[in-house]
């Protein structure tokens, strides 16, 4: 089948369930199947759909088309010195660039390196008209219409299909090293102020309950200072990596240890989860922390919002609970609104974000 | 005058009562907030795209968001047009005044509300100029990243409805990485708080959606940015090259062995002249292309990238590298690329800039094709370039009182960004659409995107009341304007006649 074959097919399912208002269910791996709300609907496969279209590393762009693992991905660009800074979590599965950009998640770098939306250029989709359209580009400045792929990361596939994406990637650090040092975790923020603040290198800082690790990476000089600087004790680094791809993919014995919902906390810079009770695994040098044990959603979810955050129920589900916490009324209309002007059926993905009355 | 028609029918579809909307206005606008007569209005018939004027039907300048919210409610309740401004030095014409509409001018809402040392967060107000963020934060060694040529005089809440870059975004990030929040009043003037201090909120990604929609979606009232620490070390390189490619191959290279600068400008011969005899920057001008390069960060990592860079200019056979060797001679580097726009305004009585992003690896291909497309109109242009992020900006020189000239620019610039397109690029990097750009919108969209766009606008905009006429085409106008961009052979708006 051409690449334009497939796409055809696609956009015949899609025009197909417009039709007859049945609901799609967009897959790629199937890694992040268990994040957001469940949705009831026919498949409609992107595996198929892969391969890197273009890639100019000079040009510090990718395009690939959505079904495009990301283990594809990620040795072509080790091989020119580089990587997808967001450092998408592939969690149980492979991992697709389109499923990691629909899902909209970030590895420990984040606050750091940048996020994806912060990195996505481009994108080619399908709307709920069958329609295929592209928007932005492959060029790191483009204010041509409105930014629509920015709209679509993190949509959880809601507004449409990704069938391609162009990403910003960016030299891979050419020297690491982790560090563990015997601080608490409320230490995250002040930790990774003071090294920022300082022109370390730090690419993550993280408490896993026990020890503060801090991932620093950059130019060998500037690492080794750092590592002279910070002190602690230096981590193996095979253990080192293990350690943050851990964190990132949830792999990490914290995650495992029960079946207990887990919670995700994004919070303000300085927020103080400890109150908020629970086991807490911190990441994003304090602003994003994994939480997971016997807590009154309501009561966690009205700890987040008074610290200026939010809290998902990242894993698990919970009778009459929403995964994402609900919106005020101008953004519910808002988000009602966008969903009809991409798809109007409401065929993809319904009620993945938030959930959604039929009647408009 | 522009040289074509600035509104089209439908962009001037409203019927407005004036009277009765005066009244009204004036119980929410006490004393100078609403100007009615001509003479007032007259102040705001332009941005800085200058030659496009259109005077206003009335400007309101409140000094509250109740009183925003007051007017726009009652703006949505007649049916009247709304235009938001903050400086107006828009090079796109997005601050262009509605015939039949009302000038929102938000230049009293220019406090700098709190500065968290801290947390290095800053709340500000919509009229607080681009610049003023960095001075208010500079007491705490912090500053506000995204700084546009234009950062003395343009707002906040303007860089959030283009968001705008400046030299330093390869690095940085342009506005949408750099605001974490925006306070936001919907046309019927419905209050939202978009975004927050968290690094990511729930739903979908509205901040996002809100830079670069030129004022369209919504009128911002407040907005939290995020400030760095100012790095530690920084220093400044040029290089001279005797031809523009070997500049061009450079630039690539630099990108290649993994350096990311925090500035890398390109200018071309003629750009360093008028720069030079300008600001006198110590600029090599036998140089065909000059590259001024920015590296920041710790003093072993500036050091470490220093070595690299230096490697990577000798190989692509510069012919002259410098260090600027303290802060004096690092601020002449930038002078002359700071001061390139008003360096060409002494050479030529008018000039037309324009603002397409295209893939690095074109840029001698485009630059020759520039020099042509002018030179065939009998006009000249000069180039400077953000190299990091190919982000160009030819200089169309011309002389307005020349009859025919402007018309003249005016070609070789829409050449120029269908050109843009052509290689892989965009007809704005940063500069918005504006009104100045919205029919090559046309050939950069086809239909179905188009009308996407249209539709994301009505999601916030039901009745089309904010900034009618700017920023996305009609397909009518598209038509009109005849030069479609073709997909794959196939024409992208099959359902219209054509004209």
């Amino acid at each position: 089948m051409t690449d334009q074959e497939r796409t055809e097919a696609l956009q015949a399912q899609v025009a197909e369930a417009a039709g007859s208002g049945r609901a799609l269910r967009v897959v790629g791996s199937g890694s992040k199947d268990f994040y957001g709300n469940p949705v009831e609907g026919q498949p409609l496969e992107l595996a198929s759909h892969r391969g890197v279209i273009n890639y100019q590393p000079t040009e510090l762009v990718l395009t690939a088309r959505a079904g495009t693992p990301l283990e594809e991905i990620q040795p072509l660009l080790a091989d020119n010195g580089q990587w997808l800074a967001f450092d998408p979590p592939r969690f149980d599965g492979p991992g697709t660039l389109g499923g990691a950009v629909a899902a909209g998640l970030s590895g420990p770098g984040r606050p750091y390196n940048g996020a994806v939306r912060d990195m996505v250029l481009g994108m080619r989709l399908i709307n709920g008209r069958a329609e295929v359209m592209r928007f932005g580009g492959e060029v790191m400045k483009n204010v041509a219409g409105y930014d629509v792929s920015r709209l679509n990361t993190g949509a959880l596939g809601t507004l449409g299909a990704i069938l391609e994406v162009s990403v910003k990637v960016l030299p891979k650090p050419e020297a690491t090293a982790t560090l563990a040092l015997e601080r608490p975790a409320t230490d995250c923020r002040a930790c990774s102020e003071e090294w920022v603040r300082g022109g370390r290198p730090v690419t993550g800082v993280a408490h896993d309950g026990e020890q503060l690790r801090v991932r620093l990476a950059g130019t060998p000089s500037a690492v080794d200072d750092a590592v002279k600087g910070i002190g602690g004790e230096v981590m193996n680094p095979a253990e080192a990596d293990t350690f943050w791809s851990s964190l990132r993919d949830h792999q990490h014995p914290f995650f495992q240890k029960s079946d207990r919902p887990v919670w995700r906390l994004s919070l303000p810079p300085g927020a103080d989860p400890k109150p908020f009770g629970g086991d807490q695994f911190v990441d994003w040098g304090g602003q994003q922390v994994w939480l997971t044990g016997d807590v009154d959603p309501t009561v966690l979810r009205q700890q987040a919002a008074d610290a200026g955050g939010s809290a998902t129920l990242f894993r698990g589900q919970m009778a009459d609970l929403g995964a994402f916490p609900p919106l005020d009324a101008v953004k519910t209309r808002l988000h009602a609104a966008l969903k009809d002007a991409f798809d109007p059926e409401r065929i993809f993905n319904p009620g993945r974000l938030y959930p959604e009355t039929k009647e408009h | 005058m522009a040289a074509h028609a600035l509104f089209r029918a439908e962009d001037t579809r409203f019927e407005v009562d004036v009277d009765p909307l005066i009244e009204a206005l004036r119980a929410v606008l006490p004393g100078e907030g609403l100007i009615v007569h001509e003479s007032g209005r007259r102040a705001y018939e332009c941005d800085g795209l200058a030659a496009y004027k259109q005077l206003p039907l009335l400007v309101a300048v409140p000094e509250t968001v109740e009183q925003i919210q007051a007017v726009l409610r009652l703006c949505h309740e007649a049916g009247v047009p709304v235009v938001t401004r903050g400086a107006g030095t828009s090079l796109s014409g997005g601050a262009l005044p509605h015939p039949q509409g009302l000038l929102l001018a938000l230049g009293k809402f220019n406090r700098v509300k709190s500065i968290d040392p801290e947390r290095r967060i800053a709340r500000i107000e919509p009229g607080v100029r681009n610049l003023a963020i960095s001075e208010a934060a500079a007491p705490y060694g912090l500053y506000y990243a995204p700084d546009p040529s234009s950062q003395i005089a343009c707002t906040i809440g303007g860089n959030v409805g283009e968001n705008a870059g400046g030299v330093h975004c390869l690095k940085y990030g342009l506005t949408v990485h750099n605001v974490l929040s925006v306070n936001m009043l919907t046309m019927d003037g419905e209050f939202t708080t978009i975004g927050s201090e968290a690094l990511d909120n729930p739903g979908l990604d509205l901040l996002a959606l809100l830079h670069g929609s030129e004022g369209m979606l919504g009128v911002i009232t407040e907005v939290t940015v995020k400030l760095l620490p100012n790095p530690l070390t920084k220093q400044v390189l040029m290089a001279s090259f005797d031809d523009v490619e070997k500049g061009g191959h450079a630039v690539a290279d630099i990108i290649a062995r993994g350096i990311i600068p925090g500035g890398l400008e390109m200018m071309d011969g003629a750009a360093i002249q008028a720069a030079e005899d300008f600001v006198q920057a110590g600029y090599d001008t036998d140089a065909a292309a000059i590259l001024i390069c920015e590296l920041d960060g710790s003093a072993s990592e500036v050091e470490d990238q220093m070595a690299v860079v230096r490697a990577c200019l000798d190989d692509h056979g510069a012919s002259r590298i410098q260090v600027a060797a303290d802060d004096e001679e690092k601020a002449r580097f930038w002078a002359g690329r700071k001061a390139a726009f008003p360096a060409v305004g002494r050479l030529s009585p008018d000039y037309y800039c324009m603002d397409g992003t295209i893939p690095r690896r074109q840029l001698a291909t485009v630059l020759r094709r520039i020099s042509e497309l002018s030179a065939e109109e009998g006009l000249e242009t000069v180039n400077v370039f953000h190299a990091g992020d190919g982000n160009l900006h030819p200089l169309i020189m011309f002389d307005g009182n020349q009859p025919g000239q402007l018309e003249a620019a005016e070609r070789v610039g829409s050449r120029i960004l269908q050109l843009c397109v052509e290689v892989g690029g965009t007809v704005t990097g940063e500069h918005g659409v504006g009104i100045e750009k919205i029919n090559e919108m046309c050939v950069q969209f086809a239909s179905a995107e188009i009308e996407q766009f249209h539709a994301i606008k009505n999601a916030f905009d039901p009745a089309g009341l904010l900034n009618p006429g700017k920023a996305i085409p009609t397909l009518n106008r598209c038509a009109e304007f005849g030069r479609l961009h073709v997909h794959n052979g196939e024409l992208p708006h099959p359902e219209l006649e054509r004209l």
